[in-house]
């Protein structure tokens, strides 16, 4: 473990990038794209940094104000948070990309990169912090910043979803402070290591029980589970497309499994009910995102399902906890992160070219945008789980996990999941991007040149995906993140010996 | 009576966390549920603050000689629950600005007249 100065920038950058972009962006036309983009790429080198100095230290440790730990505000990056790192800020540099043509749709451009960059800091917060009230503040930042940016067409559907999405969000942030309190009434600090280690000096029972399922219907509102879902399928296709990217991408990733899996592995310790109940929401919300997703006509509703589903297999892989679960968990948060942005962009493009999102009203689009259709159709097969595509590699490990572990009716469910997912994604295809064209769209043209860029760069991540499973690659990104599952509340028990 | 004096606040706390939740769960109107929201967050609020506090404590500032610190309500939620409520008016402020953005465009606040999106 060493001390590293960088941490802070990861959130300081964005920050930064917000507040610049309300004092010049206003006045100078260029300035909101060139700073989102500067922004986004030095949040991603930064990460690449991390990744160096993670690979060879293991943790990174950053004290705010110099006070050490137990007292003052740590910021810690390990395997899992310099993997969640490069998963948001890839998908967010390519999102701003995207955004650089996109949003001239929209007046008022500056507002939307100053609260995309804070979305981004508070986010980059979450996966940093080591502090549970600092999670609590870090994820208000994003969540906030998500409410405005889903309402900002401000047109009548956007409103009222934003309003939706607001209370239902707020509601789950209360039950988080409420377990945070709960916490620090119970063990006298904030501080995650030192919490997970009074609690393994012999203070768990009823009352953390009683934490933890507020932390999971908290975090369990923010990440979509099932029975807390009813927000997304209203908010996710709202907002405009680099913000559903966004969301449906990362945000319900870094804001509810990172954090579930980082408070359930990490601080309290995962027990064999805990794992149960992540493998239930996971499997419940795989198969109501599923068979939701197929009835749909709007295709951004039907993505937003499909995220709701696709996030179950996540939980499932988290839920069955061997090494290789974990592993493949993660491995399909990225794909998902990938394909789910690349598709949510396509749909952004589609609606951008014809003006629609009802896939009744489309049809035989790949005649006239062909860059468009293919990179879909990618991001559609790796959503599917075809063969050479990342998400088949990481289909194929969950259910290999679940077979090794025993839990034969989860890779069940899952396989059958993943059969209607195909349907799903052929219906899109099918009748977005092949078959006739309506007389109405004759005239309609590919989209602009940077979103074509950012679609294609997503698209080929999504095929060559799977090489992040060869032995060299995967050493470098995936397995550091899994050790920190298997590490556990050991993870606690490093830093604060080492701070001590 | 000794049963509700020492636990007043946490029965306190927890009636205002119930009662906004049924408020957000029951009511209609836009302003009503931001309302309920409003009162959930005092209850935690409160009940952030009711952990530290202790009866007849001091402030927790060494201003003359022979305080003990056993003595002094803990600082800590007293911090947080700054934090916290800046956080509760930012929500507020922001979904008030949507109930006025629904009101121009629907002309009413009323949640069942409010519903074009559907499953």
């Amino acid at each position: 473990m060493i001390h590293n100065d960088l941490i802070p920038l990861m959130v300081g950058v964005p920050l930064a990038g917000a507040f610049l972009n309300a004092l010049l962006g206003r006045k100078l036309k260029g300035v909101p794209d060139l700073l989102g983009i500067l922004c986004t790429m030095g949040t991603l080198f930064l990460g690449f940094v991390m990744l160096r100095l993670v690979n060879a230290h293991h943790v990174l440790l950053f004290e705010v104000g110099n006070w050490p730990p137990p007292i003052g505000i740590a910021m810690v990056v390990d395997g899992l948070t310099v993997f969640m790192l490069l998963t948001v800020n890839l998908i967010a540099f390519l999102v701003v990309l995207y955004s650089t043509n996109y949003m001239s749709r929209y007046t008022q451009k500056w507002q939307f990169y100053s609260l995309f960059m804070l979305m981004l800091a508070g986010m980059n917060g979450v996966i940093v912090t080591g502090d549970i009230f600092n999670l609590f503040v870090y994820l208000e930042i994003a969540a906030v910043a998500s409410y405005a940016l889903v309402a900002f067409g401000t047109e009548r559907q956007e409103l009222e979803a934003a309003f939706k999405y607001a209370v239902m969000g707020s509601l789950g942030s209360m039950f988080v402070l409420l377990g945070v309190v709960w916490m620090y009434a119970h063990t006298s600090t904030l501080n995650m290591a030192d919490m997970a280690m009074v609690l393994r000096d012999g203070g768990s029972g009823e009352i953390v029980l009683l934490a933890s399922v507020l932390f999971l219907v908290g975090f369990g509102l923010k990440a979509a589970l099932v029975p807390f879902h009813a927000w997304l399928p209203d908010a996710h296709p709202s907002a405009p497309a680099p913000i559903s990217a966004m969301l449906s991408g990362v945000l319900i990733k870094a804001l509810g499994v990172y954090a579930i899996c980082r408070l359930f592995y990490s601080v309290f310790g995962i027990t064999w009910e805990l794992s149960t109940i992540l493998l239930t929401l996971g499997t419940v919300s795989m198969c109501v995102g599923v068979l939701l997703a197929l009835k749909q006509w709007d295709m951004k509703r039907l993505l937003a399902y499909s995220s709701i589903s696709q996030v179950g297999y996540i939980m499932i892989g988290i839920g069955i906890g061997t090494p290789l679960g974990i592993l493949a968990a993660l491995f399909h948060l990225f794909n998902h992160s990938v394909f789910k942005s690349l598709l949510f962009l396509g749909s952004g493009a589609v609606e951008y070219a014809t003006g629609t999102r009802d896939l009744r009203k489309m049809g035989g689009l790949a005649r006239r945008m062909p860059l468009t259709a293919g990179t879909s159709m990618a991001g559609s097969m790796s959503l599917a789980g075809i063969p050479p595509f990342a998400g088949f590699w990481s289909k194929l490990l969950i259910v290999v996990a679940a077979v090794q572990a025993g839990l034969y009716g989860y890779a069940i469910i899952a396989i059958v999941a993943s059969i209607l997912t195909l349907a799903y994604v052929m219906k899109m295809m099918r009748y977005g991007f092949l078959g006739n064209l309506p007389e109405r769209l004759k005239g309609i043209k590919d989209v602009p040149a940077m979103m074509k860029l950012s679609m294609s760069l997503l698209a080929l991540i999504c095929i060559a995906g799977g090489l992040l499973l060869l032995p060299q690659v995967r050493e470098l990104f995936l397995t550091d993140a899994s050790k920190t599952f298997k590490a556990g509340t050991e993870l606690a028990f490093r830093i604060m010996s080492e701070v001590r | 009576m000794s049963f509700l004096e020492s636990y007043a606040y946490y029965v306190g706390a927890f009636g205002l966390i119930l009662i906004g939740l049924l408020v957000i769960l029951v009511k209609r109107n836009l302003i009503k549920i931001i309302i309920g929201l409003s009162i959930l967050d005092t209850g935690v609020n409160l009940f952030l603050i009711s952990v530290g506090y202790l009866a007849s404590g001091t402030a927790p500032i060494f201003s003359r000689e022979g305080i003990d610190s056993g003595s002094m309500v803990d600082p800590v939620p007293q911090a947080l629950v700054l934090t916290a409520i800046v956080i509760g008016v930012a929500v507020l402020a922001l979904a008030l600005g949507l109930a006025v953005r629904l009101y121009q465009n629907y002309g009413t606040l009323d949640m069942r007249k409010i519903k074009e999106l559907k499953w």
